[in-house]
C-alpha cells in the first residue's frame, strides 16, 4: 500500500519555523554530551561540518571516510562558489529571494520550509567560515567579493578563486583536526562502510571494510548519520572522484529508509566532452564560466570551419537568442537540454560533433586578458591541459555531463531518514534542491546541514531518550557482518572473464543513452530491461582480482558496481512513473511547442520515495504532497 | 590519434613487505590524449583480464585538486611537467616507445601500503596540533566586520592552495615537510583571524614535523620545484619567523620539542 509520507514541517509562519523549531528541540547537557556515540559516515562539508561541530559541542563522534585523509571528499572539487543571501552587493538580495530562487531554480519540486531554512542559514555559513580562516576573494577596499551564477539575476556568490570547495573543505577539516586532537573526533580514514546495522528499528551502527587490511569491522552509536555524496558515477563517466558511490545510501535503503527521487539528476552543462572510451571521468568546466562566457554553434548544420574562420552573422548564440532576460545564465537544465538539441540537429562542433563553444573573445575585449585569467586562469589551464588548445585564442568546447544529483534518501524536516535514528545530510539526501539544483547551491547545503541543522536535529533525537546501550556484540552486527562477507567473497568467487570496469562502462552507456537528458517510456522500458541483464551478467562474469583480506582496490570497486547495478533500475523505474518533465527530469512525451519541459502540478506535485520490498520484489512508490503556501507556482520562465 | 606503446617499470611492494622490485610491463594502443593514470587503468584492466595483479595506485578527483594521487615518474614527483599532479599528466608528454619508471612517493614518514600506495597520515596529525582558527560554530561575527586587504586574502590563498598531495617531501633530499606546513602557517598569519594562535601554532606544528621524523630543511628547492600548486618556498622563510616570534613570546616550548 502506499502511504503519505509526514515530512514533520514545524507549524507557524515559513519565517519562524526553524528558530521555534531549535528553541522546542530537547537539549543534552553538556556533561551528559560524551556518553553518546555518533556515527558520521563521511567528512565532506555536510559530515566533516557536522562532525567538528558535535565534537565542539562535546559529543563522542567517529568519523569515517574512503579517503587516505579527511581532507579530500569530494566537496574539494566544487570549483565556482558558494551561495549565500548577504546582499552585500545592494543588489536587492534578501533571504526571500534566495529562497524563490531555489524552489523555482528547482521547478517547484522542493519543500518550501526546508528550502526556507536553507537560505536563513546561508548568512550564517560565511561567517562562520570567515571566521575559520577561509580566504575568500575580497575587493581592495577588504570587502567579500561576489560574482553570478545561473538561474539567478543577483550576485551572491562567494568564492575562492576557482578552489571554492577545496578552501570551505578545509575549513571543515580545520575544524576536525582541532577536534580530533581535542579527543572528541576518532577518525577513521579509508574506512568504506558497506551496510548499516538496525537494532529493534532504530539506526544503531555501521560494518565497514578496512580498505587497507581488509577486515571487517562493526561500530555501534546511538545514531548514525549518512553525508556520503551524490551517485553521479551511475552513470560511469561524470565529474565527479572515481570513488564518489551509492554504496552507504543504497546499503541504508535495503535496510529499510526510503530513496526519494531517484531519478533527479543534474546533467551539466559545461563539461570537457567526452574523447574517448579509455576515459574514467570528465572534468567540469565551472559554470561561473558563463558570467563571461558565450554559448555558441555555427548556424549550419555540419558547418566544419575552424571557429575562428565562422563570421559573427554565421553563429548561433543559442541561450541568447532564446532566453533573452538570462542568457547564458540559465540555469543548468535548461542550459545542458539546449545544448543536446543544437548537437542532435548537427550544428554540434569537434570530432564528434558533440560539443558546443564556449566563448572568451568578447570578455577577453571588454575587459582585458588579466582580468579573465585573474577569474578563470586555473580552468583555463586545466582545459588546455586536456585539450591542448589555449581557451584565450579558441573558443572552448563543452559538452553536457552528469554531475549531480538531487534525489538521495528521503528525509524529513529533521534530516531523518524513514529508520529513526538515521539522519542523512549533503548530497546524499533529496531534501533542498527539488528537480533542479541551482549552483552554487551544494556548497550552501552542505555547509548548512553541516554546521547548523545536524547538530541540532541529532542532539533533539538523543535528548529525547529511549536509547537502549547496544554493543557491536549484538547478534545484529554478527549477522550484518556476515551478509556483507557473503557478499564480498561471492564477488571474488564468480572468476569471470569481464573486468568490473567492463560492467560499470556498459551500464553507464545505457543510463546515458536512455535515462540521461532526455528519456521516453520505450526508452526507460528498454533500459529497466537492460540492466536487469547486466546485473544478472554480473554476478555469473564479472572477473575480481586478488583477496578480500589486502588491499584491493578492484574489489572495493565491485562492490560499488553492485550496487549501481540496483540504483540504475531503481532511477529508471522512477523516471517512468513520472509521466511529466520538470527541471533535470525531461519526459520526451510531455514538453510545450517551444520545446521547453511541462510539469504536470495536478498530478505529480510529490516527492517520490521509494520502498525495498526484497531483492526481486518490485519496490513501492510513496508519496510526499508539496504543498506551496508562500510561493505562487508558476511556469518557470528564463526568458 | 595516433596510438603508442609504452613501456613501464612499476615498483611493486606486497602489502607488509619491506623490500619491493620493480616489474616490467607493456601498454599498448596508448592515446596521446590518455592521462597517465589511464594508462595505468589500461594496464590493470589487462593484468586482471590475465589473472595478475593489478597495480595499486591512489586517486579519486582527476583533475588535480584532492591531492590523492602522487607518483613519482621518471624520478620526479608528479612527473616531468611543473605544476601538475600525476592525475593531470598526459601521454602526449611521452614518446612512442619509451620506458617510464613509476614510483610511489618515498620518505621515512610516508611508509608504503602496497605497490605505489603511501600512507600520508604524518600531514594530519601535524595537521591537528594547530592548523587552525579556534572558532567554534556559532560564534562567527559578521563576514564583512573584519576587512582584510585584498592583497593579504591573495597571499593567504596563494598559500591555502597546498592540496597535502606530499610532492614536496618526496622531492625533498631530507624528506623535509617544510613547504607543506610553511603553507598553512603563512595562510593563517596573513589573516587576522589567525592572529591570536599565531606562534603557538608555528610552534607545535613545527614540534609535531619533527616528531613524525621529517627531516630539516636545508634550501634545496626540489619541493618548490615539484609543488603542482606552486607553493613558494618564501612561506618557509615566513614559518621561521614565526616560529621564532612563537619562541620569543614564551609559547609552550615543551609542546613543541615534544622533551
Ligand atoms: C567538479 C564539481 C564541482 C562542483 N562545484 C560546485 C560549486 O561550485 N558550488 C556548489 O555549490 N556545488 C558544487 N558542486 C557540488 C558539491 O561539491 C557537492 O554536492 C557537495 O560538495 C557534496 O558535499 P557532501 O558533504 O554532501 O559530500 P562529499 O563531499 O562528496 O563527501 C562524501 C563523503 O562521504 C564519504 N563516503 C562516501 N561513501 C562512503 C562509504 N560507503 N563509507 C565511508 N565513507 C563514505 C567520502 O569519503 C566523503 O568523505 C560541484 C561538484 C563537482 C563534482
Ligand atoms: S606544498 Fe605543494 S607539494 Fe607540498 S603538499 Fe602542498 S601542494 Fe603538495
Ligand atoms: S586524483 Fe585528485 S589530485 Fe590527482
Amino acid at each position: 500500500m502506499s502511504k503519505i509520507l509526514d515530512a514533520k514541517i514545524p507549524s507557524g509562519p515559513l519565517a519562524d519555523k526553524w528558530d521555534r523549531h531549535e528553541m522546542e528541540c530537547p537539549l543534552v547537557a553538556p556533561a551528559n554530551r560524551r556518553k553518546f556515540t555518533i556515527i558520521m559516515v563521511g567528512t565532506g562539508l555536510a559530515g566533516g561540518g557536522a562532525a567538528a561541530t558535535l565534537g565542539e559541542l562535546g559529543y563522542n563522534v567517529l568519523n569515517f571516510c574512503v579517503q587516505d585523509t579527511s581532507r579530500r571528499a569530494h566537496s574539494v572539487a566544487a570549483q565556482g562558489g558558494i551561495n549565500a543571501s548577504k546582499n552585500y552587493q545592494n543588489d536587492g538580495d534578501s533571504v526571500e529571494r534566495l529562497f524563490y530562487d531555489t524552489v523555482k531554480g528547482g521547478d517547484y519540486r522542493s519543500r518550501e520550509a526546508n528550502v526556507y531554512r536553507l537560505s536563513q542559514l546561508s548568512m550564517g555559513i560565511i561567517d562562520q567560515c570567515v571566521a575559520m580562516g577561509v580566504p575568500f576573494a575580497r575587493e581592495y577596499g577588504g570587502t567579500l567579493a561576489n560574482r553570478s551564477f545561473g538561474g539567478v539575476q543577483v550576485s551572491r556568490t562567494f568564492y575562492a578563486r576557482g578552489q571554492t570547495g577545496q578552501q570551505l573543505l578545509l575549513g571543515v577539516y580545520s575544524a576536525l583536526s582541532r577536534q580530533i586532537a581535542a579527543g572528541t573526533v576518532k577518525m577513521f580514514p579509508r574506512h568504506e562502510m558497506l551496510d548499516l546495522v538496525v537494532v529493534d528499528g532504530k539506526a544503531r551502527g555501521i560494518v565497514c571494510r578496512d580498505l587497507v587490511t581488509g577486515e571487517m569491522k562493526r561500530y555501534a552509536a546511538d545514531a548514525v548519520v549518512l553525508a556520503t555524496g551524490g551517485y553521479s558515477p551511475v552513470f560511469y563517466l561524470s565529474t565527479n572522484a572515481v570513488n564518489c558511490s551509492a554504496t552507504a545510501i543504497w546499503r541504508a535503503y535495503k535496510r529499510g529508509a526510503l530513496f526519494a527521487n531517484p531519478c533527479y539528476t543534474q546533467i551539466h552543462p559545461t563539461a570537457i566532452p567526452q574523447l574517448g572510451d579509455y576515459q574514467s571521468k570528465l572534468t567540469l568546466m565551472s559554470e561561473s564560466l558563463r558570467n563571461d562566457g558565450r554559448m555558441w554553434v555555427p548556424k549550419a548544420p555540419g558547418d566544419k570551419r575552424r571557429p575562428a574562420d565562422i563570421p559573427e552573422g554565421e553563429r548561433d548564440y543559442f541561450l541568447e537568442r532564446r532566453y533573452p532576460a538570462f542568457g547564458n545564465l540559465v540555469p543548468r537544465d535548461i542550459a545542458a537540454r539546449a545544448s543536446k538539441v543544437e548537437c542532435d540537429a548537427g550544428k554540434g562542433v569537434g570530432n564528434t560533433g558533440f560539443a558546443v563553444y564556449l566563448d572568451f573573445a568578447d570578455a577577453i575585449k571588454r575587459l582585458g586578458r588579466d582580468v579573465v585569467a585573474d577569474r578563470y586562469g586555473n580552468l583555463f589551464t586545466m582545459y588546455e591541459e586536456i585539450i591542448a588548445d589555449d581557451p584565450y585564442h579558441t573558443p572552448m568546447m563543452i559538452y553536457p555531463a552528469p554531475h549531480y544529483t538531487m534525489g538521495g534518501l528521503w528525509v524529513d524536516y529533521n534530516l531523518e531518514s524513514t529508520i529513526p535514528g538515521l539522519f542523512v545530510a549533503g548530497e546524499a539526501n533529496f531534501s533542498d534542491h527539488g528537480a533542479n539544483r541551482l549552483g552554487a547551491s551544494a556548497l550552501m547545503q552542505g555547509c548548512a546541514d553541516g554546521y547548523f541543522v545536524v547538530p541540532r536535529v541529532v542532539a533533539g533525537y538523543l535528548a529525547r531518550g529511549g536509547l537502549g546501550k547496544v554493543t557491536t556484540e549484538h547478534d545484529a552486527f554478527g549477522a550484518v557482518e556476515d551478509e556483507v562477507r557473503r557478499r564480498y567473497d561471492a564477488l571474488l568467487a564468480v572468476k569471470g572473464s569481464r573486468t568490473v570496469r567492463d560492467f560499470h562502462w556498459d551500464l553507464g552507456r545505457v543510463m546515458w543513452d536512455k535515462v540521461g537528458m532526455d528519456r521516453d517510456k520505450a526508452g526507460l522500458e528498454a533500459a529497466i530491461a537492460r540492466i536487469r541483464e547486466l546485473r544478472e551478467a554480473y554476478w555469473h562474469d564479472v572477473k575480481v582480482p586478488g583477496d578480500a583480506a589486502d588491499f584491493n582496490k578492484q574489489l572495493e570497486m565491485a562492490g560499488r558496481v553492485a550496487d549501481f547495478l540496483e540504483l540504475g533500475e531503481l532511477m529508471a523505474m522512477d523516471a517512468l512513473a513520472r509521466e511529466e518533465s520538470c527541471g533535470g527530469h525531461f519526459r520526451a512525451e510531455h514538453h510545450t511547442p517551444e520545446g521547453e519541459a511541462r510539469r504536470d502540478d495536478e498530478n505529480f506535485m510529490h516527492v517520490a520515495a521509494w520502498e525495498h520490498k526484497g531483492d526481486g520484489q518490485a519496490p513501492a512508490r510513496h508519496v510526499e504532497p508539496l504543498v506551496y503556501e508562500n510561493i505562487e507556482v508558476k511556469t518557470r520562465s528564463y526568458k | 590519434m595516433s596510438e603508442m606503446t609504452i613501456h613501464l617499470k612499476i615498483w611493486r611492494q606486497a602489502r607488509g613487505e619491506a623490500k619491493g622490485r620493480f616489474v616490467d610491463y607493456t601498454v599498448e594502443k596508448v592515446l596521446p590524449e590518455m592521462s597517465f593514470l589511464e594508462t595505468l587503468d589500461l594496464l590493470n584492466e589487462e593484468l586482471t583480464r590475465q589473472g595478475q595483479q593489478p597495480v595499486e595506485f591512489d586517486s579519486d578527483c582527476r583533475e588535480g585538486i584532492c591531492g590523492t594521487c602522487g607518483l613519482v615518474i621518471k624520478g620526479t614527483a608528479h612527473g616531468p611537467n611543473p605544476k601538475t599532479t600525476t592525475c593531470e599528466v598526459r601521454m602526449r608528454h611521452f614518446r612512442d616507445g619509451e620506458t617510464i619508471t613509476v614510483e610511489p612517493f618515498r620518505a621515512g614518514p610516508f611508509p608504503i601500503l602496497k605497490d605505489l600506495v603511501v600512507d600520508r597520515t604524518a600531514f594530519d596529525r601535524i595537521q591537528q596540533q594547530g592548523g587552525f582558527v579556534a572558532a567554534n560554530v556559532g560564534s562567527a561575527p559578521d563576514g564583512n566586520a573584519v576587512p582584510i586587504p585584498k592583497l593579504d586574502a591573495d597571499k593567504a590563498m596563494d598559500a591555502a592552495s597546498c592540496i597535502g598531495c606530499g610532492a614536496c617531501v618526496a622531492a625533498c633530499p631530507n624528506a623535509s615537510a617544510s613547504l607543506f606546513v610553511s603553507a598553512k602557517i603563512s595562510q593563517l598569519s596573513y589573516l587576522p583571524q589567525g592572529g591570536p594562535e599565531r606562534g603557538r601554532r608555528a610552534l607545535l606544528m613545527i614540534g609535531q614535523m619533527d616528531r613524525e621524523g621529517f627531516g630539516d630543511c636545508s634550501n634545496h628547492g626540489e619541493c618548490e620545484a615539484v609543488c603542482p600548486k606552486e607553493i613558494s618556498i618564501e612561506n618557509i622563510a615566513r614559518m621561521r619567523r614565526e616560529f621564532f616570534k612563537g619562541a620569543l613570546g614564551g609559547h609552550d616550548r615543551k609542546a613543541a620539542t615534544g622533551d
